[in-house]
């Protein structure tokens, strides 16, 4: 049994492994689309060393002979698009191959291993005299590789604890960048003074640009790690804001520095027109976001009927934010970033399902393109440029970093903790300083340095030394140290309804509590934007306006999950999803959340009790239908769920064996012809395929669904209930059908059964009086006789049959559910 | 019970003990006390009713129980007050103590504890030491008041849910239709183990003296 779950697995991993390198390849067409401007424009001279005097002279001596080419080749058209496919599969391929065996994944980073690879593939290229794809200029990198990654960021930003703790991220972020930027330009200035050391030439200005190159913290692999041990909300939230907004400082200061550094001559006048700049670059990327994210979500608002396209908007327009920011040289990565934020909360509400998760999807495809593109470069050109190697100046760089980022966070930490609530404490600290690794953005910002700086090459070999070092010694290390000296834990995403529910509750109190002290705190600002939303934003900027609780809107997401969850696990063919949450799209479910409780979730009663989600669901209908709320829309949903699973009966007949064909025939007719004739078709079928081993497997206490998958799917249903029976069955005896009445009776155990299924909180209640509080019991009972009442048209039923019917040809299922139902039963 | 102005030294220093707020805070907070009882020594339910702030808040009427909840004081009796003095409503207040550095490993947990009581006893509105499941209900409809096109039925569905949810964490071998009764604190402790509730449930208590920004409220 574990053996087999653990192939299922595997054989699931390796489908999606495969579909993710075909949908790459497919998608890389559009990369293509985007990368390829540049590459043109920039690397035509230095890309392609051979294919000129192979490729190109062949065509075209042969159509001046006038005879048509049977064969020909181009490649030269087709160089630049296609290498970089091949460039980008390649790193892909090397992180699926990371994937196989995820356990290196815990311990290496992935940009540990993605740099790794590089490094060899450098090897291989340094060793054959090829060159590295120029894709690294400054134009390509902050054009096409940069946004991805910045809009992932700013769209999968955690809101609530990145608002909570803003004033913290931000002081971390803009003072910390600053301060490492000057310190440690300021420390190797100082060094180059020394004359031993033979860097005399290198100017403060360079210094400091140099400084605000490494400064930037791109903390991917840190936050990688954090993740998965779960670190406080806290730290996670500055490391991570860090991460994004340092981006935006470095890429202000180094634009400023850079200018400064071919600058002859400084006065201070130029010192402080760069610090106005530094504000006006900055705030003009946070209203430049601001306007394109009002725009997008505005738009949003009318896409319903291009649904096609509706993902296409929020990527034009957080790219528009992005290069209308660079047109006017202020922060672009704010403005993205901005963007991304502004309007997520309004376009997820306003697309479909659908566009949604494309979008999400899309968002991190790009991204991880992007990221995976640089850390493999960043091997590959390790090996393959042009190094100046100074012992001095590069291990000083890596001690100044280390020095001053400590040093910073110590510092900083100090100031800051008075005005936090819940302070940072040494390990906290520990945890931010160690987290702080360089990556992608320094890297590539040290390659688009002008060759106006004449130690360039150096500054080259020490960002790479240090990246390196970061990455390989603190991306490893971080794990273990943070494991043992045990920072302050938290928990991972809890995606409960209870949480939801609490953490709603605490956040009205505080807010209450705030307002019975008269004091202007955190949740007070919080309530009064909420309401701003509410009154203005909302009207304005959503096409469907109720305001909608957090609560709901986990209690939707949970629903959906376990909908989409259901149809895959079942069916084990995902093309039914779709159809079914289009539906439910279509049918706005939105607020009556309930309905489509009942109409997902009586179908699979048992092979989803091993998962927890599932669980959660499964009890719902019990305990709903309990306390049964009048039902008007049921009929509806019977239709809709019946086409939905004759559809799919259909389908999966193709890869049915032998019984399996005549299931689906009776499957037709019973989900055309409802009411008194099943009952009369019933035990024909029934006695048609009597098995033995139904009645040996009723005996051992095992229900009569878990015997082969010939079992015809009508007994199914009835094992779904039979199943619970049992567990009253043993010791409340009120109830004349017993499961073992099956064979031949089968269509009164049928209603039977359903009617005892419903009736169950009776006899439970009452086996389990002695210890509980008989007061409920009896409230209890009243309430599931007034169920009774609400019981479902006869007509439904067949419906049960036909996913039994689906399941039985899945053979994978069945020993799960058999497994579950067992310890159920325990 | 109030602390008159003669005394008012000598309770503030009892209060500093039993309560955890520093002096200045105490001293703060009894201002605002004064402000919302109009000078009276004791605070009646009314009177937090006409807190301008509070009327928009979904569950304000919880908040305001929670104050005049017995359960919430020391002695933990059953049963409520129908007026309530400073030192009961600073010792309310002092649920929402934000941990600071130095708090211990066992002051943590018992904090945590305090907290997550508060919250229980909030929703257990009858004190019978389960919340039910019509008093989760209504504490999730009171919640969802504001959005009202979820209505009624949707909340007692989310409620539903949330119990059931309740029910097979806690009782994993609960049958499908065995009942589950309500939530015990142990049951309402463990759903919320992973919830981190030292850094959430807290209110910044001030420490200056800032009776004239407060005038606006």
């Amino acid at each position: 049994m574990e053996r087999f779950t653990l192939l299922r697995m595997r054989t699931n991993s390796g489908v999606i492994c495969m579909i993710f390198v075909l949908f790459l390849c497919c998608t890389t067409g559009k990369c293509k689309l985007q990368e390829t401007k540049p590459t043109n424009s920039v690397s035509l001279d230095t890309v392609k060393p051979y294919p000129n005097d192979i490729g190109e002279p062949q065509p075209y001596p042969e159509e001046e002979k006038g005879k048509l080419p049977v064969f020909t080749m181009n490649y030269s058209r087709i160089q630049i698009p296609f290498e970089f496919t091949l460039w980008i599969l390649l790193a892909s391929f090397s992180k699926i191959g990371f994937h196989i065996y995820h356990k290196i994944t815990i311990w290496i980073p992935e940009s540990c291993l993605l740099i790794g690879i590089g490094l060899i593939v450098g090897g291989i290229m340094y060793s054959v005299k090829e060159e590295p794809p120029a894709v690294l200029s400054s134009d390509v990198f902050f054009l096409y590789m940069l946004p991805p990654i910045v809009l992932e960021n700013g769209y999968f930003m955690p809101t609530r604890p990145f608002f909570e703790n803003v004033g913290t991220v931000l002081w971390y972020t803009v003072v910390g960048t600053l301060w490492n930027s000057i310190g440690i330009g300021l420390s190797l200035f100082a060094i180059c003074q020394f004359e031993v050391f033979d860097l005399q030439d290198i100017n403060l200005q360079e210094n400091l640009l140099f400084a605000s190159i490494i400064s930037a913290v791109d903390p991917v692999a840190a936050l990688n790690v954090f993740e998965d041990v779960g670190i406080n909300e806290q730290i996670y939230i500055v490391i991570f804001g860090e991460g994004l907004f340092s981006d935006a400082v470095t890429v202000v200061l180094y634009s400023m520095f850079a200018f400064l550094a071919n600058m002859p001559a400084i006065d201070s006048e130029d010192v402080f027109l760069g610090v106005a700049r530094f504000f006006v670059v900055g705030i003009g990327g946070v209203l430049f976001g601001l306007l394109f994210g009002f725009m997008a979500a505005f738009t949003s608002r009318f896409t319903n009927r291009v649904r096609e396209i509706e993902p296409l908007f929020i990527f034009m327009f957080s790219y528009l934010a992005y290069l209308v920011a660079e047109l006017f040289a202020i922060s672009s990565v704010m403005a993205i970033i901005i963007c991304a934020i502004t309007m997520k909360y309004y376009v997820e509400e306003n697309v479909s399902q659908r566009s949604c998760t494309t979008i999400r999807h899309v968002v991190k495809m790009l991204a991880t393109i992007s990221e995976t593109l640089i850390f493999f470069f960043l091997g590959v050109v390790t090996i393959t440029t042009v190094h100046e190697w100074n012992w001095a100046y590069i291990l000083f760089t890596l001690l100044f970093a280390f020095l001053w980022r400590g040093l910073g966070i110590l510092v900083l930490t100090q100031i800051i903790n008075p005005f936090r609530t819940i302070q940072f404490n040494l390990k906290d600290q520990f945890g931010l300083a160690y987290g702080g690794l360089r990556g992608a953005i320094c890297f590539a910002l040290v390659f688009t340095l002008g060759d106006t700086i004449n130690r360039r090459n150096l500054f080259v070999t020490a960002s790479v030394a240090i990246i390196i070092f970061t990455v390989f010694i603190q991306g490893i290390s971080i794990r273990p140290i943070i494991e043992y000296i045990k920072i302050r834990k938290t928990n991972k995403d809890l995606n409960t309804i209870n949480v939801t529910i609490h953490t709603r509750t605490m956040e009205h109190l505080l807010c209450g509590i705030d307002d019975l002290c008269g004091q202007w705190g955190h949740y007070y600002w919080k309530d009064k934007f909420k309401r701003f939303n509410d009154r203005f934003l909302r009207r304005i900027l959503l096409r469907d306006r109720k305001a909608e609780s957090s609560i709901v809107s986990m209690y939707k997401k949970l629903e959906l999950q376990n909908a989409i969850e259901l149809l895959d696990t079942t069916m084990g063919d995902i093309s039914a999803a779709p159809s079914l949450l289009s539906l439910q799209d279509e049918k706005k479910e939105a607020s009556r959340p309930k309905k489509k409780f009942k109409a997902t979730d009586i179908k699979k009663m048992h092979d989803i009790l091993s998962k927890n989600m599932y669980r959660i669901r499964q009890r719902t209908t019990a305990f709903t239908s309990k306390h049964s709320l009048p039902d008007d829309s049921q009929t509806r949903e019977i239709l809709i769920r019946r086409h939905a699973s004759i559809r799919r009966s259909l389908r999966a007949e193709s890869f049915r064996e032998q019984p399996a064909q005549n299931i689906s025939k009776s499957l037709r007719y019973y989900s055309l012809q409802p009411g008194g004739n099943l009952d009369s078709a019933l035990p024909l079928r029934r006695r048609s395929h009597a098995i033995p081993e139904v009645d040996r497997l009723r005996s051992s206490g095992v229900s009569p669904r878990s015997s082969s998958r010939s079992l015809i799917p009508m007994s199914k249903l009835n094992t779904i209930e039979e199943r619970r029976s049992p567990v009253e069955a043993s010791v409340d005896s009120t109830h004349p059908l017993e499961p073992s009445s099956t064979e031949d009776h089968l269509d009164e155990v049928f209603t039977g059964s359903r009617v005892r299924g419903r009736r169950a909180p009776v006899p439970a209640a009452r086996r389990r009086g002695p210890n509980r509080v008989d007061e409920d019991e009896d409230e209890n009972v009243s309430e599931g006789q007034g169920e009774e009442r609400h019981l479902p048209p006869r007509g439904w039923a067949p419906e049960n049959r036909d996913l039994g019917a689906n399941e039985a040809g899945n053979s994978l299922l069945r020993p799960s559910s058999l497994r579950s139902q067992r310890s159920w039963k325990t | 019970m109030g602390a008159t102005q003669t005394h008012s030294e000598y309770q503030y220093e009892n209060m500093v003990g039993k309560t955890g707020f520093s002096t200045e805070q105490i001293k703060n907070l009894h201002m605002r006390f004064q402000q919302l009882s109009g000078n009276e020594k004791t605070l009646r339910r009314e009177h937090l009713k006409n807190i301008p702030a509070l009327a928009n808040n979904p569950i304000k009427t919880e908040i305001i129980e929670a104050f005049f909840d017995k359960r919430n004081q020391l002695d933990n009796e059953l049963g409520s007050y129908e007026e309530i003095g400073f030192e009961e409503f600073l010792m309310v207040m002092s649920h929402f103590r934000p941990l600071s550095i130095k708090t211990s490993e066992e002051e943590r947990t018992a904090m945590r504890r305090q907290k997550v009581r508060f919250l229980f006893n909030m929703h257990d509105t009858d004190g019978d030491g389960k919340i039910t499941l019509e008093e989760y209900r209504k504490a999730v409809e009171e919640l969802l008041s504001e959005s009202g096109t979820i209505g009624q039925e949707g909340a007692r569905a989310i409620a539903d849910a949330a119990m059931l949810e309740v029910a097979s964490t806690n009782v994993p071998n609960l049958g499908p239709d065995d009942f589950y009764e309500g939530i015990t604190f142990e049951h309402f402790e463990e759903i919320l183990k992973d919830l981190e509730m030292e850094s959430r449930m807290h209110v910044r208590f001030l420490d200056m003296n800032t009776a004239n920004l407060r005038c606006g409220k």
